[in-house]
């Protein structure tokens, strides 16, 4: 035992692992629920009348976002972290008793959090602020969970081997700090039992209910700072951080320019956190926030091609990898979409396309566009190279694989096309009006003419999701139906027929 | 000088420090690139492409010590 090599510690990686397939399978479901729910209202009733509660939209909809955003997409973060932390700073989990045990207690209490956050989402707590529905007992669990992942984070990197930070490592360091500090000047509230109304009485609402310290126009103004920095630093940031090394690391390449990554790396940093604004055009915040928030966008291109071009050009040479390897194809056509989808947001946030845009479908598209064909492939393709080291396994199986790359590439463009299509029709016409004035639509006019996009986002929807579970399956089948393998690849993933 | 002006100016001044700002950075990358004392950039690339525990550091943090 004691004269046996030091080896990478996958412990927890394989743990997040684990979290990121169920929970992915969960909210993309929900999605899938609420997507034919849209189309089809009778749906919202699909377990009876008795449990209409618990499976309407509104009911349903926050578990949706939650469950991606804070389950699917956060496990997938941690699961590379704890995978490709160990590996670019040489030194092994195994080595401190104490990361090890903080990689752990990390795991456990988020899986507590995970369960607290499904249940009070269905019993219908909540603060109403998007994307910050917890309470403040869940919110004070989160920031802990937050705390020790920062603790492994940086004592990691405190007993690191290599000087230099590779560039995924700032990315990590960066969403640790960004979504820390996000969440907590989003989330600052008053329990109601320690708060007092205008007419003096105290303790009023259930124990956990709480009050936001921001009210009105300032609420708004956090709330979308936070909202769309959620999408910079969840979304965005840690995504990077993973192409960064997966796709050099599975091409066998060098990144194209490191120095790009660099620069890349400080724009985004700078220019992120003032687009936010955006959200709150033509809304009752100053005008020159909205017109700052409309050119922090224009100018995020930059940054976010800065990174995306990057990529691309460390295929110049290989690009028959994108033919022969289905892992390759998935991490270039997120890299694609990544493109596409920040190219998108900021012509939605200029303002005269934004008067069209604002609350219709085509925002619901852009998300999509972004999470399904750049967060989400990028993190399976994350899951597909680690699956074979952390296992000492080949991949199950390279054509269940082809076949679901195909498959969800085919419900990405279903989703975004139909709600390209269904956004700038509801914009067009709910400004339709006539020579006086009077508007030529009621709002029942566009939801008749909006019934075959949304059937249509529902199939695109629900190929995503059969796409996942061929994922989860391949997975499965992974970890259990392979003979163990001797040794480990440098660079391609090795995949079964 | 009404507020509209000192906006003008503000905005000006803002952009014009952004930019030299930006080039700095992109002329600080290149000139301490592969210099003595400096880093080597791209050769960072090669962190995450040797990355097994018995790879040699592309930079091994046991230098720092030895100076």
């Amino acid at each position: 035992m004691e004269n046996r090599p030091l080896e990478y510690d996958y412990t927890v990686a394989k743990m997040f692992m684990f979290t990121t397939v169920v929970l992915g399978i969960v909210g993309m479901l929900v999605g899938v629920i609420l997507a034919f729910q849209l189309a089809y209202p009778e749906v919202n009733t699909i377990l009876g009348e008795g449990l209409a509660e618990y499976t309407n939209f509104s009911r349903l909809r926050p578990l949706h976002t939650d469950a991606v955003i804070f389950g699917f997409t956060f496990s997938g973060i941690w699961a590379t972290w704890y995978y490709v932390g160990q590996r670019v700073l040489k030194v092994s989990m195994a080595e401190s008793a104490l990361l090890m045990f903080l990689g752990k207690l990390h795991f456990w209490l988020y899986l507590v959090g995970v369960a607290a956050v499904v249940v009070s989402l269905l019993m219908g707590i909540t603060t109403s602020k998007e994307y910050a529905e917890f309470e403040w007992p869940i919110d004070i669990a989160i920031v802990v969970v937050w705390v020790i992942w920062g603790l492994g984070l940086f004592g990691l990197i405190g007993i690191r081997r290599e000087k230099s930070l590779y560039i995924s490592i700032w990315y990590y360091i960066a969403t640790f700090l960004g979504i820390a500090m996000l969440y907590l000047f989003n989330n600052m509230e008053i329990p109601t039992m320690l708060a007092t109304n205008a007419a003096g009485e105290s303790g009023i609402g259930a124990w956990y209910h709480s009050v936001s310290m921001y009210s009105g126009t300032n609420d708004a103004l956090v709330q979308w700072w936070y909202g769309h920095n959620a999408v910079a630093f969840g979304f965005t940031v840690p995504i990077v951080a993973m192409i960064y090394y997966f796709l050099p690391k599975e091409s066998g390449q060098a990144i194209y320019s490191y120095k790009l990554s660099l620069l890349s790396f400080w724009g985004l940093m700078f220019v992120y956190l003032w687009a936010g604004g955006h959200h709150l055009l033509y809304s009752t915040v100053p005008d020159w926030m909205q017109t700052m928030g409309s050119i922090f966008s224009v100018i995020l291109i930059l940054p976010s091609w800065g990174s995306a071009i990057n990529m691309l050009l460390t295929m110049k040479g290989e690009w028959q990898q994108v033919a022969a390897s289905p892992l390759i194809k998935f991490m270039v056509l997120g890299s694609t979409f990544y493109m596409f989808s920040t190219l998108e947001g900021p012509i939605q946030a200029i303002k005269s396309v934004n008067a069209i845009a604002h609350f219709t479908d085509w925002i619901v598209g852009h998300v999509h566009d972004g999470v399904l064909g750049w967060v989400g492939f990028m993190i399976m393709a994350a899951l597909f190279h680690m699956a074979p080291r952390v296992f000492k396994r080949e991949i199950y199986s390279k054509s269940l694989m082809a076949t679901q790359f195909w498959i969800q590439t085919l419900g990405v463009v279903l989703y975004f096309t139909s709600m390209w299509i269904a956004g700038i029709t509801q914009g067009m016409m709910w400004r339709a009006h006539d020579e006086f004035g009077n508007l030529a639509y009621s709002f029942i006019d566009t939801v008749t003419v909006l019934h075959p996009y949304y059937t249509i986002r529902g199939v695109g929807g629900l190929l995503y999701l059969v796409g996942f579970l061929m994922f989860a399956y391949n997975m499965y089948k992974t970890m259990s139906a392979r003979p163990v393998e001797e040794s480990e690849l440098q660079s391609a993933s090795p995949m079964g027929a | 000088m009404g507020i509209a002006e000192y906006q003008a100016y503000g905005y000006f001044g803002l952009t014009a420090f952004l930019v030299f700002a930006l080039y700095s950075y992109i002329y600080h990358l290149y000139s301490t690139d592969k210099k003595d004392g400096g880093h080597d950039y791209e050769n960072y690339s090669n962190i995450a492409l040797n990355d097994d525990i018995s790879d040699a550091p592309v930079s091994p943090i046991s230098d720092d010590k030895e100076k």
